[in-house]
C-alpha cells in the first residue's frame, strides 16, 4: 500500500529545481528595470564609499587655493572645485560614505528597536496598549521637528543625529511589524507550534519573524532613502555634521552663497542626493512586488 | 470498553469568550462556545465530534488540549488533572496530546523546510543531537507515505494531501497517546480524504493512538469512529457507539442532522427532517434546552429546564426531555 502511494506522489511532484527563496526574489527584482536601475546606483555609492581613497586624488579637505571655484569640466577635477579650492569629486565620494554609514547605522538600530516593540505589542495582548500608545506618541511630532527636539537636547554633531533618525524610525517600523504579527500569529501553524509545547520566545524568533521579514525589508530599504534625506536635510540647516565635513547636505549648505558664480556646487551634491533617495525608493518598491507571492511577474 | 480506567476523563467543561464593551473593558457577556460537557475517552478508540459549523467542536477540541483556556470543569489526562495548567507544567503532557489540523496549508510555515517543521517537536522534547533528530525525522517521513529526500523541501512544493501526511508525520514525532483530528480530512478531496484516513488507521494500530476525531463529514465519522458525540451550540447532545447512533437515534436534533446524509438508494424517499429557524447566537444563550427554539418535540418544559445528560442505555447518553 504504502509503496503505491508513493508512486503516486511521484507524478504528482514536479520535478521543480530547487531554489531558494532569496534568489527567486531577486529573479523577480531583476525584472523591474527601475529597481535594477536604482541597484545599480546604490552599488555604485556602495563601492564609492568603500573604496574612497582609491578613486580619487586628493584629501576631502586638502585645498588648492590657486584653483577655487573652478567649474565642472575643469582640467585635474572634473567636477571642479569649491571656494576654498577642495575637489569636489573627492568630497562628493567621502560624502557617499557619509550618508551611508549614517543610513545604515540609524536605519539598523532604529529596526531594531521597531521590530522589539511591534513583535511584543503584537504578540502580547496586555503589552499592546501600553507600546502603541508610546509609538503614537512619537508619531505625534512631526518628524524632522523630532529629530530637531532630540538634537537640540543632546548637541548638534553626526552622532546625535544617527541617534536622532534611529528613534525616529522606530514608531513607523513598530506599527509595520506589529500589523504583520497580528496577521501571522493567527496562522495554524503557530498554534501547531503551541500544541508541540514551543516556547514563546521560540515561536516570535523562529515563526512569526521570519514570516514578518517583507514588509520589515521593504521598509528598511524605504527607510534608507528618508535617513539619508533628512541627515542631510539637518546638516544642511546646521544641526548634523559640520564644516568642513563633506556630508552632502552640508556642501550643499556651504555652496549656497556661491549659487550664482559657482551653481555646481550646491548642484552636484544635489543630483547625488536624489538620486540616491530616488534609488532606494525604487529598490523599496520593487521589492515590495518581488516579495509579494500574488504578484507574478510574466515569464 | 468500559472496563479499563478512561484515558481522559472530561467533566462540566465549559469555555466562555467574554464579550468586553468597547470603553471600559467590562465583561457585558459570554460567547458560550463550549457548555457543559462531560465525557471519557478510552485509550484505543476513535470518538467521533460532529455538529453543524460554529456549534463549538474545534474549541472543544482545542481546550481539550490546553490550547485555549478552560473556563469551568475539569480535565484529567491518565488520572492527572490537567485543566488550567500553565504552559510549563502543561509541557510534559503535550508530548502526548497532539492535534492534526484542518487546513494543510496554513498548519505549516511556509519559511521552514518540512524536515525542519516536524524536527521541532524533537528540539523542545528531547536532547538529540543533530544527527539523530534528522535520522528519526526520515523514518517519520517514511513512516507517512512521503520521501525522504522530501526533508529538504518547502510546504509550498506540496499538495494538500501530501502536506497532511507532513502534519501527521509532525504530530506523531513525540509518539503521543492522544490525537485531536480538527477536520483532518475535510479539506482534501474524496480519494486523498479515503488515503489519509487509511494512513491515520494504520498509525492508530501501530502507535496505539486515541483519536478525537473532529469531522461535518457524517459519512466519514460512521466509518471512522468508535463512538459519536454530536453537539449543539456548543452542548453535548448525544453521545453514542456509532452505529447505535446511525441506526438508533435519540435525540430529536440527531434525527434531523442523520436525514440529512444524502442516501444512494434510489427509489427510497426518506423523510427529511427539516429545522425551522437558524442557529441562535451563542453570545445570546438561549434558556433550557439550547435546541428548543428549532425542536419540533419542545414544550414549555424544554423553554426553561436544561435538560440533564443522562445514560438511557448502556453507553448511550442523550441530553433531551421527550425522550
Amino acid at each position: 500500500m504504502a509503496s503505491e502511494i508513493v508512486t503516486e506522489q511521484q507524478v504528482k511532484m514536479k520535478p521543480k529545481k530547487k531554489e531558494s527563496q532569496v534568489v527567486q526574489v531577486f529573479r523577480k527584482l531583476i525584472k523591474n528595470k527601475l529597481a535594477v536601475f536604482g541597484l545599480m546606483i546604490i552599488t555604485l555609492q556602495l563601492l564609492m564609499a568603500i573604496f574612497a581613497p582609491f578613486i580619487v586624488a586628493y584629501e576631502p579637505d586638502e585645498q588648492i587655493l590657486e584653483a577655487t571655484e573652478l567649474p565642472i569640466a575643469s582640467e585635474g577635477h572634473w567636477l571642479g572645485t569649491d571656494n576654498y579650492g577642495r575637489d569636489m569629486w573627492t568630497r562628493l565620494v567621502y560624502g557617499a560614505r557619509i550618508s551611508l554609514v549614517v543610513g545604515i547605522i540609524s536605519v539598523v538600530i532604529g529596526l531594531a528597536g521597531g521590530i522589539t516593540l511591534g513583535l511584543l505589542a503584537g504578540y502580547y495582548k496586555r503589552l499592546d496598549g501600553i507600546i502603541m500608545r508610546f509609538v503614537d506618541l512619537l508619531f505625534a511630532f512631526p518628524g524632522i521637528l523630532l529629530a530637531m527636539l532630540i538634537i537640540a537636547m543632546l548637541g548638534t554633531s553626526i552622532v546625535n543625529v544617527v541617534i536622532a533618525i534611529s528613534i525616529w524610525s522606530i514608531p513607523g517600523c513598530a506599527r509595520i511589524v506589529r500589523g504583520s504579527v497580528l496577521s501571522v500569529k493567527k496562522q495554524e501553524y503557530i498554534l501547531a507550534m503551541k500544541s508541540l509545547g514551543a516556547k514563546d520566545s521560540r515561536i516570535i524568533i523562529k515563526h512569526i519573524l521570519p514570516n514578518c521579514a517583507a514588509p520589515i525589508i521593504v521598509f528598511a530599504t524605504m527607510r534608507m532613502a528618508t535617513t539619508i534625506l533628512s541627515t542631510s536635510a539637518l546638516s544642511f540647516l546646521g544641526l548634523g555634521a559640520q564644516p568642513p565635513s563633506p556630508e552632502w547636505g552640508a556642501m550643499i549648505s556651504a555652496g549656497q552663497d556661491y549659487m550664482w558664480t559657482s551653481p555646481h556646487m550646491t548642484i552636484v551634491p544635489g543630483i547625488a542626493i536624489m538620486l540616491v533617495v530616488f534609488a532606494f525608493n525604487v529598490v523599496g518598491d520593487g521589492l515590495r512586488d518581488a516579495l509579494d507571492p500574488n504578484m507574478e511577474y510574466p515569464e | 470498553m468500559t472496563s479499563q480506567p478512561p484515558l481522559l476523563e472530561i467533566r462540566d467543561l465549559k469555555k466562555y469568550y467574554p464579550i468586553k464593551s468597547s470603553i471600559l473593558k467590562r465583561t457585558s457577556g459570554n460567547v458560550k462556545a463550549v457548555e457543559n460537557i462531560s465525557l471519557d475517552v478510552y485509550e484505543g478508540e476513535t470518538l467521533g465530534v460532529v455538529g453543524e459549523s460554529g456549534c463549538g467542536k474545534s474549541t472543544f477540541g482545542r481546550t481539550v488540549l490546553g490550547l485555549e483556556e478552560l473556563t469551568e470543569g475539569t480535565i484529567s489526562f491518565k488520572g492527572e488533572n490537567i485543566g488550567g495548567l500553565s504552559e510549563k507544567q502543561l509541557k510534559k503532557f503535550k508530548k502526548e496530546m497532539q492535534m492534526i489540523f484542518q487546513d494543510p496549508f496554513a498548519s505549516l510555515d511556509p519559511r521552514q523546510r518540512i524536515g525542519d517543521a516536524i524536527e521541532e517537536a524533537f528540539i523542545i522534547h528531547t536532547n538529540l543531537s543533530k544527527r539523530e533528530r534528522e535520522e528519526r525525522v526520515r523514518k517519520l517521513l517514511t513512516e507517512v507515505g512521503l520521501k525522504e529526500e522530501y526533508y529538504e523541501r518547502y510546504p509550498h512544493e506540496f499538495s494538500g494531501g501530501q502536506r497532511q501526511r507532513i502534519g501527521i508525520a509532525r504530530a506523531i514525532a513525540l509518539n503521543p497517546t492522544f490525537i485531536v483530528c480538527d477536520e483532518a480530512v475535510s479539506a482534501l478531496d474524496v480519494s486523498v480524504q479515503a488515503q489519509i484516513i487509511k494512513l491515520l488507521k494504520k498509525l492508530q494500530e501501530s502507535h496505539q493512538l486515541t483519536y478525537l476525531f473532529i469531522a461535518h463529514d457524517l459519512g466519514v465519522v460512521r466509518h471512522v469512529c468508535d463512538r459519536v458525540l454530536v453537539m449543539y451550540l456548543g452542548a453535548a447532545a448525544e453521545l453514542a457507539p456509532a452505529n447505535q447512533l446511525y441506526n438508533n437515534p435519540l435525540h430529536p436534533y440527531t434525527k434531523a442532522l442523520l436525514s440529512a446524509i444524502p442516501r444512494p438508494i434510489p427509489g427510497k424517499k426518506k423523510e427529511r427532517i427539516k429545522l425551522e429557524g437558524d442557529l441562535p447566537n451563542p453570545s445570546n444563550y438561549p434558556s433550557g434546552c439550547p435546541f428548543h427554539t428549532r425542536c419540533p418535540l419542545a414544550t414549555a418544559k424544554c423553554k426553561n429546564i436544561i435538560p440533564e445528560w443522562r445514560e438511557v442505555e448502556k453507553g448511550h447518553f442523550v441530553a433531551c426531555h421527550e425522550v
